[in-house]
């Protein structure tokens, strides 16, 4: 049973993220990502991690491509040229990601690390839940918590500058951009 | 299922994350590409959480939700500003940094 | 005070004088120069008496005294200490050159009173006596070798004084470079000396000598003749004498007391202080001797045949010191140096004169234009005559005794010296012919335009023009001045010419064979140590090798009489029937040609093939290559920085992938 999840899971998350590669229109890139976003999260379910499965769906697939979506709107498709201009790209870009995920696999899979080829040890029964997360968020890692936000204002802020109109900037006319 | 299935997935997600911040040009889309990676490393340490039954992963895991969402609000506000500049969206006309 | 305090103080006002004089001219009164000038150079002369009567107050034994200021090196086996050595040899010496100096300074005063550059020209002065005076009281090879250089530098100076004639500047470096030369040779010396014994200090040398080498031992052969190369180029002989007649450029003034009286001497000095080395090598005393000869013999002819007055007095001043060259060479050391106080005195005479008659000719050298100054200028021409007698050995002049006595003194050391003798009366005749050849064209003979002009009480005027060459000049600094002052006009040149008139007269009765021996006595101290001064020449054949002299001289004088007098066509006829020894004779035995094509042409070749070959294509191309090899790195390395995001982006995935590679190599 288990394994069905796994491989749904996984299927469902190679899906969404070869989709946002090949695909041609961002929008349809975005709501792949979409995809891949929600199967992540059942395959975190999997792993006792309930509260950040919750909050990959909510925060994540919910708020954040929220964001993506109007931000695809707004600027619209965007053709892409078909010629190359740097030379060796298109050959060697596969050709890396490939010899990185075998690096990568060898490394895992040779590996030494102990706990590795097993399940992982027997669970208490709040793994994961959000009050065992809660409690550490606010006990253990406080100042972590805090940090965050921080960074959140930061960059909240951060966005309303970049992207505030400027008396330069030319105004647009919406009656005639073209759709 | 072994932890490491879902480690060599989390490598298998990275690897085409990091392809698809090569081949494409759409800046939108390489952000996409960045999320990619970042969710691949969000598997990963989730796995090894679960692996040694510590919480401390799945915590690591949330603020990296937090920095991603950062990262991807600055992104889409670059994005949105060489719109309203009208800069054609499209990573290889940058070249500023020609030397 | 003793005398090496009087001595330090002999060097002290010259070198005051300089640098009063140099640094100070500008807030000084106008022609105040000259005046400091020769009040410092007087007031060294009265300390060099002040030092022979402290040097005589010593008994006969302890008359080499030393001093020192203070130690310059001291370390790896050198003690080098700023110190000079009084003794006889070093106080005749600085005697002889301040007393010229000083008339000479008086001298100049008015000679080049209308100069721009006055009190350079008494700055360059005052620090020649200062470097000859340091050269002569020198104790060590440093000092000396100091002194040497810097005498060499004051000559340049004062050649090329007036530095805007190209021809005066050309012999000023001709004259410094044939001087190098010899410092060259004097510093090989000097380090073979050190290497041998160990020290550079003339006492401890001149003592430990006679037991380190064994007679004509190759090293100290090998020293002398370095010293000699030194000598030789210092005081003009063959064959490193072709700057002397260029020299003549200078001033008359400089051409008096450097080529004439002192700087020239230098190297006489040289031999004479060095005697004891000489001992030990005989053969470089033999070489020195025979150059000497020579010298002495060319010069005399190529006298006979220049036309240029300053120059036939050079080549006088040259065969003059072949004389003294050969007598300190073969052991006449008192004869030597006696001849080297006379000639100061009459050759400055004979200079001094010169200068006044070529300011009466307006600047003009050529001695066919000159005759008949008789009337227009009685009192250079009676001096003149005073200073032709005196070189041309006439009976009763200082030249009579000094030169005379040389030659007994070949003639009485026997083996092949006869030789040395014979030879030095060959050129003593020659030496009268051209002495009076001077005389009776200048002052006898029917008056030339510009005496004429002269005797109705007008000096001459003329454009400023080079004497040698003609060309066009003007009278600003770097130049002549415009006035040109004759004796007969000018007090102090008077003065000067007169005491060194008397001195070329009266000069010689301090050694007459039997009668005193003034000299030899006070030189006896230096030169005791060479069973050489023991050779005394019997008083009857000193007077007879006299008359033989005298006979001579009058011979001389009588056929220059008829030359030049009796029968004055006689030269043009000469010139035609002897034309090719004739031109031999004016070109200077082609000396400066043969150099030209020794020397100075591949020199020039290998200068001209180095800039072509090996710098503009070896070193410059070298440069080039290593710049464009440069360049083409940098244009392929910037490549890389291409400006695409997406290329970064590649190469940085790239390098993950090959560091992991290699992590996993490592690990397996």
């Amino acid at each position: 049973m288990v394994q069905v999840a796994f491989f749904a899971g996984a299927i469902g998350a190679l899906a969404g993220a070869i989709g946002v590669i090949a695909l041609r229109n961002p929008f349809y890139s975005v709501l792949a990502l979409v995809v891949h976003l929600v199967a992540l999260a059942g395959l975190f379910l999997l792993l006792y991690a309930q509260f950040v499965a919750a909050a990959q769906v909510v925060v994540y697939a919910g708020a954040v491509m929220v964001l993506y979506v109007f931000v695809a709107a707004y600027v619209g498709a965007v053709e892409e040229p078909i010629w190359e201009p740097i030379p060796g790209q298109r050959f060697l870009a596969p050709l890396l990601a490939v010899a990185l995920f075998t690096e990568l696999s060898i490394a895992i899979l040779g590996t030494a690390l102990s706990g590795i080829d097993t399940e992982g040890p027997t669970v208490p029964a709040g793994f994961g839940s959000p009050e065992a997360i809660g409690t550490l968020l606010l006990e253990r890692f406080l100042i972590v918590f805090e940090a965050a936000s921080m960074l959140l204002l930061v960059a909240a802020v951060g966005a309303i500058v970049l992207a505030g109109r400027t008396r330069s900037d030319p105004r647009p006319d919406l009656g005639e951009e073209g759709s | 299922m072994d932890i490491s299935w879902y480690l060599v997935l989390s490598a298998l997600l990275f690897a085409i994350g990091a392809g698809g911040v090569l081949i494409r040009r759409s800046p939108l889309v390489i952000l996409l590409c960045l999320e990619l990676m970042l969710n691949a490393g969000n598997l990963a340490l989730v796995a090894f959480a679960r692996q040694h039954g510590d919480q401390d992963g799945q915590v690591f895991a949330l603020i990296v939700m937090v920095v991603a969402a950062c990262e991807v609000v600055v992104g889409l506000g670059l994005i949105v500003a060489m719109f309203r500049r009208r800069l054609p969206l499209n990573v290889d006309e940058m070249r500023d940094l020609r030397g | 005070m003793n005398a090496t305090t009087y001595a330090w103080l002999v060097l002290a006002f010259p070198l005051a004088g300089c640098l009063v004089n140099a640094l100070g001219w500008r807030l000084l009164p106008p022609r105040a120069a000259g005046w400091i000038g020769t009040a410092a150079i007087a007031l060294a002369f009265v300390n060099s008496i002040a030092a022979l009567v402290a040097l005589q107050d010593k008994p006969a034994s302890g008359r080499e005294l030393t001093s020192s200021l203070w130690t310059y090196a001291s370390a790896a086996g050198l003690d080098i200490k700023v110190g000079i050595l009084v003794d006889p040899l070093s106080v005749f010496m600085i005697l002889v050159v301040t007393g010229v100096s000083t008339l000479i300074h008086l001298y100049s005063i008015s000679y080049l009173e209308s100069d721009r550059g006055y009190a350079r020209y008494f700055s360059y002065l005052n620090f020649f006596v200062f470097s000859m005076l340091l050269l002569v009281l020198a104790g060590n090879f440093v000092l000396l070798i100091v002194g040497w250089a810097f005498v060499g530098f004051a000559s340049y100076a004062l050649i090329s004084y007036w530095y805007r004639r190209n021809t005066a500047t050309k012999a000023g470096m001709k004259a410094f470079v044939i001087n190098v030369i010899g410092d060259i040779g004097l510093v090989l010396a000097a380090f073979f000396i050190f290497r041998e014994l160990g020290t550079f200090d003339y006492l401890a040398i001149f003592s430990a000598a006679p037991q380190q080498f064994t007679t004509n031992e190759g090293v100290v052969v090998a020293i002398c003749l370095l010293m000699l190369v030194g000598a030789f180029a210092k005081s003009a002989q063959l064959p490193l004498h072709t700057w002397l007649p260029d020299a003549m450029e200078g001033p008359t003034p400089v051409s008096a007391l450097i080529h004439a009286a002192t700087m020239v001497t230098a190297g006489v000095y040289l031999i004479a202080r060095m005697h004891p080395l000489f001992l030990e090598a005989p053969t470089a005393a033999d070489i020195s001797a025979f150059l000497g000869l020579a010298t002495l013999i060319f010069a005399a002819t190529v006298a006979l045949a220049v036309t240029d007055l300053k120059r036939i007095i050079a080549y006088s001043t040259i065969s003059q010191i072949g004389y003294m060259v050969m007598g300190v060479s073969i052991g006449a050391y008192a004869a030597g140096l006696f001849h080297l106080m006379s000639h100061a005195f009459f050759k400055a005479l004979l200079f001094m004169a010169a200068g006044s008659v070529i300011a009466a000719m307006a600047g003009t050298q050529n001695i066919d234009r000159m005759s008949g100054f008789r009337r227009a200028l009685p009192f250079t021409s009676g001096l003149l005559i005073v200073g032709a007698l005196a070189l041309a050995a006439f009976p009763g002049t200082s030249g009579f005794f000094s030169k005379d006595e040389i030659l007994a003194f070949a003639g009485e050391r026997g083996g092949f010296y006869w030789i040395l003798a014979i030879g030095g009366y060959v050129g003593a005749f020659l030496t009268a012919v051209y002495a009076f050849r001077i005389v009776f064209r200048v002052v006898y003979g029917e008056p030339c335009p510009e005496a004429r002009e002269l005797e109705q009480g007008h000096q001459a005027h003329a454009e400023p023009q080079n004497p040698l060459t003609g060309e066009k000049e003007d009278t600003d600094v770097g130049f002549p001045g415009p006035v040109h002052n004759i004796a007969e006009r000018a007090r102090p040149m008077a003065i000067a010419m007169a005491i060194l008139g008397a001195g070329a007269l009266f000069g010689g009765y301090i050694q007459v064979p039997g009668v005193d021996h003034v000299l030899d006595t006070f030189l006896e101290p230096t030169f005791e140590d060479s069973p050489l001064s023991r050779i005394h020449v019997p008083t009857a054949t000193a007077w007879a090798d006299l008359g033989i002299g005298g006979a001579l001289s009058l011979l001389g004088i009588a056929t220059a009489y008829y030359v030049y007098r009796v029968a004055p066509q006689t030269p043009e006829r000469l010139r035609r029937r002897a034309h090719a020894v004739y031109t031999f004779l004016v070109n200077k035995w082609y000396f400066d040609e043969l150099y030209d094509t020794l020397v100075y042409r591949p020199v020039i070749a290998t200068g001209r093939f180095a800039n072509a070959v090996l710098e503009r294509v070896v070193v410059q191309g070298i440069v080039a290559a290593t710049v464009d090899a440069v360049r083409g790195v940098s244009v392929i390395v910037r490549g890389a920085q291409s400006g695409f995001v997406r290329a970064y982006a590649l190469l940085l995935v790239g390098g993950f992938a090959a560091l992991g590679l290699y992590f996993l190599i490592v690990s397996s």
